[in-house]
């Protein structure tokens, strides 16, 4: 089982991207579950949403507390939330910042890997103000699966709500993330 | 006195059913007095048969024709709301019409 | 990090949807005459997806919004009555706010089906989950089904109109599934075409409606001469419950091919220890099972999906030669027992069984794994196991 725990403040969407990953990964035939952490709920406040993965049915029914995986929508809250709280050795961190890998790992004395994409930016290139489509797209891409085209498809069907322009910038912005990763190879280990 | 059923014998969540229910003779409640109407002075405004609370004011042919002292409690509202004071309650053992009905074409007929 | 492939992979008619989207979907899929209801924290998502589905007229279901949840189930009990399939929904303080009306309903035999996100009863205000509200309805005459995941949530909200207007039931019936764990978590859901589940759950049909006819008085007033006679038959009503959840989890495989048990037996052949609990804990608690059954422990769990009424001689039954039992409540009893474990010491009276009452999980606290794995070895000594535990309290 792979599990994943993604940093946003209330309004970042980190509930929402956690959600199109698991919606991607079910439509490639793995086991999935998606949920978020309730707290008092406002703009702004540090949220937190998971995502478990696995080749067979999943029954557990309890918080995340030791992640493969730690995505930050939010580079400000690397001060504010424990990001790499239970974050194994061997597991990564994919951040949302223009720093590198090893400016991070120094702040926050972490030894295992680091990859940033610098989120906001792409985003903005993408024309949408919402790094969190960049991360995700980065997120599968780090974790090898759903393919770019699944989760594509799955942001389309997703996203029914926003006006077609909106859809075609965050989709661009799936594929920005999912190349950055390929591109940038900032890895801090 | 009527007996009373097992849980088997009555209708699920204890719903009454009309058409075996006991009719329940609240006539039996009055305590001394019983209304009576005297027609002459009925002007049919239907004050008595909106305020009575046991439908015990009996219509026929769109005038008010008496009581049905089967279900009649004694309440005395009809009088209370009786604007020609044709409705009066008097002594329960005092003889009276059927329905209640004094003068006008009762006494006629 | 490359994922590794499910050697049987879900179903493709599997989607993602929270418990309670798939509790909105059964309810889609039901099509209920009415539906009153009053949003509360975890309940919201189930009823905001079903009102979008009326929205969106995917059904013909009339929403009847409220003032408040007394409100909520009158206008349900008036429904019902006139001859509507009508549905409600809460949790905790709306339940709670509802109760006076649920003893009513059972005992004027309406068969309303409510949908539960379980939460903590204020106060402390808090949203998150415990048992606590359904166990407040313990005793008001509703038939209780208490899920373990999204897809129980679904399964079971599609059997429940049966239940509840089966002829000789006549009962509400409330579907409760873990507040956020489960109302707010996606998981792979898979639904029946909408078609079968119309067939499965068939015809609304009352004895007495009051729009057809028949003339009759609902709900009287009963003295000392009837009251405890209809009582008697509310009593007669949740026996009967009991044998048509067994027929209608048959019925139900046979066109879902997944079958509910009141109790299930996980893992309790052979065992000399077990747990006992209710909702989405018990997944977790079958993964303990498995890792300790691995290491050769002879464990396993009966999780109670029916609380109301109890299955208590199938309990007695599985858990014949188990030696030692703790019964995990998510709910307290002040200066009293814990009611899942008062259950279960009653249906295991006169056995020769240990038996352990351990609180957990108050409020929306955690219970992971490895304190699972600590109550069964906390069972490996009788000693101090009659004292109720605390699982996860600081102190």
């Amino acid at each position: 089982m792979k599990e994943i725990r993604w940093h946003g403040r209330g309004g970042q969407g980190a509930k929402t991207v956690s959600r199109l990953l698991a919606v991607a990964l079910l439509a490639e035939g793995h086991y999935v579950q998606a949920f978020p952490e309730y707290g008092p709920e406002r703009a702004g406040a540090p949220v937190q949403a998971y995502d478990r993965i696995d080749d067979k049915p999943i029954r557990l029914h309890c918080a995340v507390t030791h992640p493969d995986l730690v995505v930050m929508l939010d580079a400000g809250l690397l001060t504010e939330v424990p990001v790499t709280k239970g974050l194994a050795t061997d597991g990564l961190l994919l951040i949302n910042s223009a720093a590198t890998a090893s400016q991070i790992g120094e702040r926050l004395h972490f030894r295992g890997r680091i990859i940033t994409v610098p989120g906001d930016r792409l985003a903005a290139a993408a024309g949408t103000r919402f790094a969190n489509v960049v991360l995700l797209g980065a997120a599968s891409r780090v974790l090898a699966e759903p393919g770019l085209e699944t989760l594509v498809q799955a942001a389309r069907d997703g996203m029914g709500k926003l006006s077609q322009a909106a859809q075609e910038a965050s989709i661009r912005a799936i594929r920005s993330g999912y190349a950055a990763i390929d591109t940038q190879r900032r890895v801090y280990a | 006195m009527r007996e009373l059923k097992s849980s088997h014998q009555l209708p699920i969540g204890g719903a009454v059913l009309a058409r075996s229910a006991e009719p329940p003779h609240t006539g039996g409640w009055r305590v001394g007095e019983k209304p009576r109407i005297q027609l002459d002075s009925c002007v049919n405004c239907m004050l008595c048969w909106i305020y009575c609370p046991d439908n015990a004011i009996k219509i026929k042919d769109e005038a008010l024709w008496g009581f049905d002292y089967d279900y009649c409690k004694g309440c005395g509202i009809c009088q209370e709301v009786c604007p020609t004071g044709a409705i009066k309650m008097i002594a329960e053992d005092l003889a009276l019409p059927p329905f209640g009905r004094i003068g006008g074409e009762a006494d006629a007929a | 990090m490359p994922l590794k492939a499910p050697k049987i992979a879900p179903s493709a008619r599997m989607r993602l949807l929270t418990g309670a989207e798939a509790a909105a979907h059964a309810m889609r899929q039901i099509n209920p005459d009415v539906v009153s209801v009053y949003p509360i924290t975890p309940q919201t998502p189930i009823i905001q997806t079903f009102a979008k589905f009326v929205a969106d007229g995917e059904t013909d279901t009339e929403i009847i919004n409220v003032e408040s949840e007394h409100s909520a189930m009158s206008a349900a009990v008036g429904a019902a009555q006139a001859g509507a399939r009508t549905m409600t929904a809460t949790a905790s303080q709306g339940l709670a706010l509802m109760i006076e009306i649920v003893y009513i309903a059972a005992s004027m035999r309406l068969p309303i089906v409510m949908a539960v996100g379980n939460r903590a009863l204020s106060g402390p205000i808090n949203i998150h989950c415990d048992h606590a509200d359904s166990m407040l309805a313990r005793d008001s005459g509703m038939v209780q089904i208490l899920t373990e995941n999204a897809q129980e949530a679904y399964d079971l909200m599609v059997m429940a109109p049966r239940l509840a207007e089966h002829p000789e039931v006549m009962l509400p019936v409330l579907v409760s599934q873990d507040g956020f764990t489960i109302t707010h978590s996606a998981e792979p859901v898979s639904l029946l075409p909408d078609e079968e589940v119309r067939r499965f759950v068939g015809d609304y049909r009352i004895p007495y409606p009051l729009l057809a006819g028949e003339v009759v008085t609902q709900g009287p007033f009963a003295m000392p001469d009837y009251y405890f006679e209809i009582k008697a038959q509310q009593v007669r009503a949740m026996r009967a419950a009991a044998q048509v959840f067994d027929e209608l989890s048959e019925a139900y495989q046979a066109c879902s091919g997944r079958r509910y048990q009141a109790v299930e037996g996980y893992r309790l052949d052979d065992a000399d220890r077990a747990l006992i609990l209710m909702g989405s804990s018990a997944g977790t608690a079958k993964e303990v099972v498995d890792e300790l059954r691995a290491k050769g422990e002879k464990v396993g769990l009966a999780q109670v999906r029916l609380f109301r009424p109890f299955p208590a001689a199938a309990l007695r039954e599985m858990l014949t030669g188990v030696g030692a039992v703790a019964v995990l409540d998510r709910a307290l009893s002040f200066g009293g027992t814990a009611p899942l474990f008062a259950e279960v010491a009653a249906g295991l009276f006169g056995q020769t069984v240990s038996l352990s009452s351990q609180v957990y999980g108050l409020g929306g606290r955690e219970l992971f794994p490895e304190q699972i794995a600590a109550v069964f070895h906390d069972l490996e000594s009788t000693e101090g196991l009659e004292q109720p535990r605390f699982i996860g309290l600081r102190g």
